[in-house]
């Protein structure tokens, strides 16, 4: 493979002109990732190929000495990951390298058949490899940006809400696994903080079950929230709720609850020491209660 | 030996806990709060700990005491400034501290101390139901 | 390609737990090594809980002793094991002393049973007259 290697440097600019238009003549969607990209992720790609470091076992892609061409894929599955390429377009890039590889050793090696099947056999074999370098980075690298863009759905589909000076509601929609309702509950106790709100209101209409572990969750985020010195409400058990949770044997005691999320709202204000007044003729307002603040 | 400074306003006792607790020095603050209560004939003691990177079971039983030992000589206690981390742990290791009164931060924890100095409703969260 | 990733340990350090400031001194270090290895402060804060917890049970109850603290790495996955070793008087009743509420000593009797909620693994070998061990570890 030495020889090859020089035979790849002493050529790099024809190697790159033909692998180019390989891929434009293949390429479906073009437009997806730009020329110049294109060109600059091949350019690399033969630069460092071409140029393994010293004790390199050449002929073995998951060789240490290949360590920088294997670092370089993952950077080009990122790009093309964000670039919305698909894993075959990706592996795509480097398979269209073999025929403009063999025709270069065809070229060269005319004279020494045996040679030139054992480079054409090597060339095929490392660029397989390559592939499928690529394609199993383009696959981690889009895991990670899926768990990301989860992470970030499930923060969206959870909103603390401020309703009032002093008064945050949290209204949890949709199921709640144990991991849903951690999270959740940790950025209801921040909004807390950060809002400085002594009365927080958990607001569960738009939950359809609660299991036993999720009822903890909730207790425990109650109990929480008293220790920082706020206190919850918990608004809109629905019939069915009430009876898993008292089926479950979980006392709700300590925790006071109202039906419906407009009731909660009302009493933290009175705790407040604030009352919702109808003045003759007009909406109701809200008004502080005088002597309590 | 390092003390934990208290201040007085008023007849509020006022406790800011900067340092990382080890237990001689929080059982010496206990100490020293029971001392100042009674000599001052305070109504109120504050103790902010927002500071505070973990509160353990030992951290925790001091604070109960403290709160404890301040209901028998005519003062309340609240503890102001828990970090939700800290709140969270203290919750999952099983100690919920039921006797305490907590407010979010030094001004909410002040003005629930005067309240019930005057004998007002307060401001500050108990542990308490419908 | 499945490979079955071993553990191993990337860091580790043993501190002595003889006195009052070696209860702060472990609770420091356990912090400190979680910051720079980026567990998130809800973990940290368990952590460092849990720490504190068995510290203190091993210079109480067991007239003190030692805690090694490594960093395990599995394939990308990180974790912290501490463990605490004291060649004290040992736990004649094991499930007794994990027991919310036991204890023999006028303590909470939360720290055995709290770490282990804190905790993701806990384990406890002792028996009388021959020191307690308690290993914990909490994965990234
Ligand atoms: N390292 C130890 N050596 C001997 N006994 C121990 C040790 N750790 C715990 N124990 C026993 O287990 C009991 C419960 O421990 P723990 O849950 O930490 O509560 P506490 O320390 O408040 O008593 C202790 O009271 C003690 O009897
Ligand atoms: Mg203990």
């Amino acid at each position: 493979m030495i020889k090859l290697l020089k035979m790849m440097r002493d050529n790099q600019d024809r190697i790159l002109t033909d692998w180019l238009d390989g891929l434009k003549a293949s390429a479906r969607r073009r437009d997806l990732i730009g020329d110049v990209e294109v060109k600059e992720h091949a350019r690399k790609i033969l630069t460092l190929i071409s140029n393994p470091p010293p004790n390199t076992v050449l002929e073995d892609f998951s060789s240490e000495g290949w360590q920088t061409v294997r670092d370089q894929l993952m950077e080009i599955s990122i790009s093309r990951v964000a670039h919305g390429s698909s894993p075959s377009e990706t592996a795509q890039f480097l398979l269209s390298l073999k025929p403009v590889m063999f025709k270069l050793i065809r070229e060269q090696l005319t004279t020494a058949p045996d040679e030139l099947f054992r480079e054409i056999d090597v060339t095929n074999n490392f660029v397989d490899a390559m592939a499928l370098h690529i394609a199993e980075s383009y696959i981690q690298s889009r895991d990670k940006v899926i768990a990301r863009q989860q992470e970030e759905m499930l923060e969206l589909s959870t909103p603390v809400v401020m309703l009032w000076d002093g008064i945050v509601a949290l209204p949890v929609i949709g199921t709640l696994d144990s991991s849903r309702a951690q999270m959740v509950m940790e950025s209801l106790l921040h909004a807390i903080v950060q809002t400085n709100s002594r009365f927080a209101i958990i607001d569960i209409t738009g939950v359809p079950t609660v299991d036993t572990l999720v009822a903890q969750h909730l207790l425990k985020t109650i109990t929480a929230a008293r220790l920082m010195g706020a206190e919850c409400i918990l608004s809109g058990i629905r019939p069915q709720i009430a009876q898993t949770i008292v089926h479950l044997g979980i006392t709700l005691n300590d925790v006071v609850t109202r039906s419906k999320l407009s009731d909660a709202f009302r009493l933290a204000l009175e705790r407040s020491g604030r009352a919702v007044v109808q003045k003759a003729g007009q909406a109701p307002v809200v008004a502080p209660v005088a002597g309590v603040s | 030996m390092e003390r934990i400074p208290i201040l007085r306003i008023g007849s509020l006792l006022l406790v800011t806990i900067q340092v990382d607790l080890y237990d001689d020095l929080a059982l010496q603050l206990q100490d020293d709060l029971s001392t100042r209560i009674a000599d001052l004939g305070a109504t109120g003691v504050l103790i902010d700990i927002s500071a505070l990177e973990i509160v353990d079971s030992f951290i925790g039983r001091t604070l109960a005491n403290i709160a404890a030992i301040a209901r028998v000589l005519d003062a309340e206690t609240v503890v102001v400034g828990m970090q939700p981390a800290v709140a969270i742990t203290l919750v999952e290791l099983g100690m919920s501290l039921p006797g305490i009164r907590t407010a979010l931060n030094v001004d909410l924890g002040m003005e629930y101390l005067r309240q019930a100095a005057t004998g007002g409703d307060g401001v500050g969260t108990d542990h308490y139901a419908e | 390609m499945e490979t079955v990733s071993e553990q191993i340990i990337t860091r580790s350090e043993i501190l002595p737990i003889r006195t009052q400031i070696d209860l702060v001194h472990v609770r420091q270090r356990v912090r400190t090594w979680l910051s720079e290895e980026r567990f998130t402060l809800i973990d940290q804060t368990k952590i460092v809980t849990a720490a504190s917890e068995l510290a203190r049970n091993a210079l109480e109850h067991g007239g003190g002793g030692q805690m090694e603290m490594s960093l395990l790495a599995v394939g990308a996955r990180k974790g912290i094991r501490l463990k605490f070793s004291d060649q004290g008087p040992g736990i004649a009743d094991i499930t007794m002393a994990l027991k919310d509420g036991y204890t023999t000593a006028g303590g909470m009797g939360l720290g055995l049973g709290g770490s282990k909620r804190l905790m993701s693994e806990f384990d406890i070998q002792s028996s009388p007259g021959a020191g307690t061990v308690v290993t914990v570890t909490r994965w990234k």
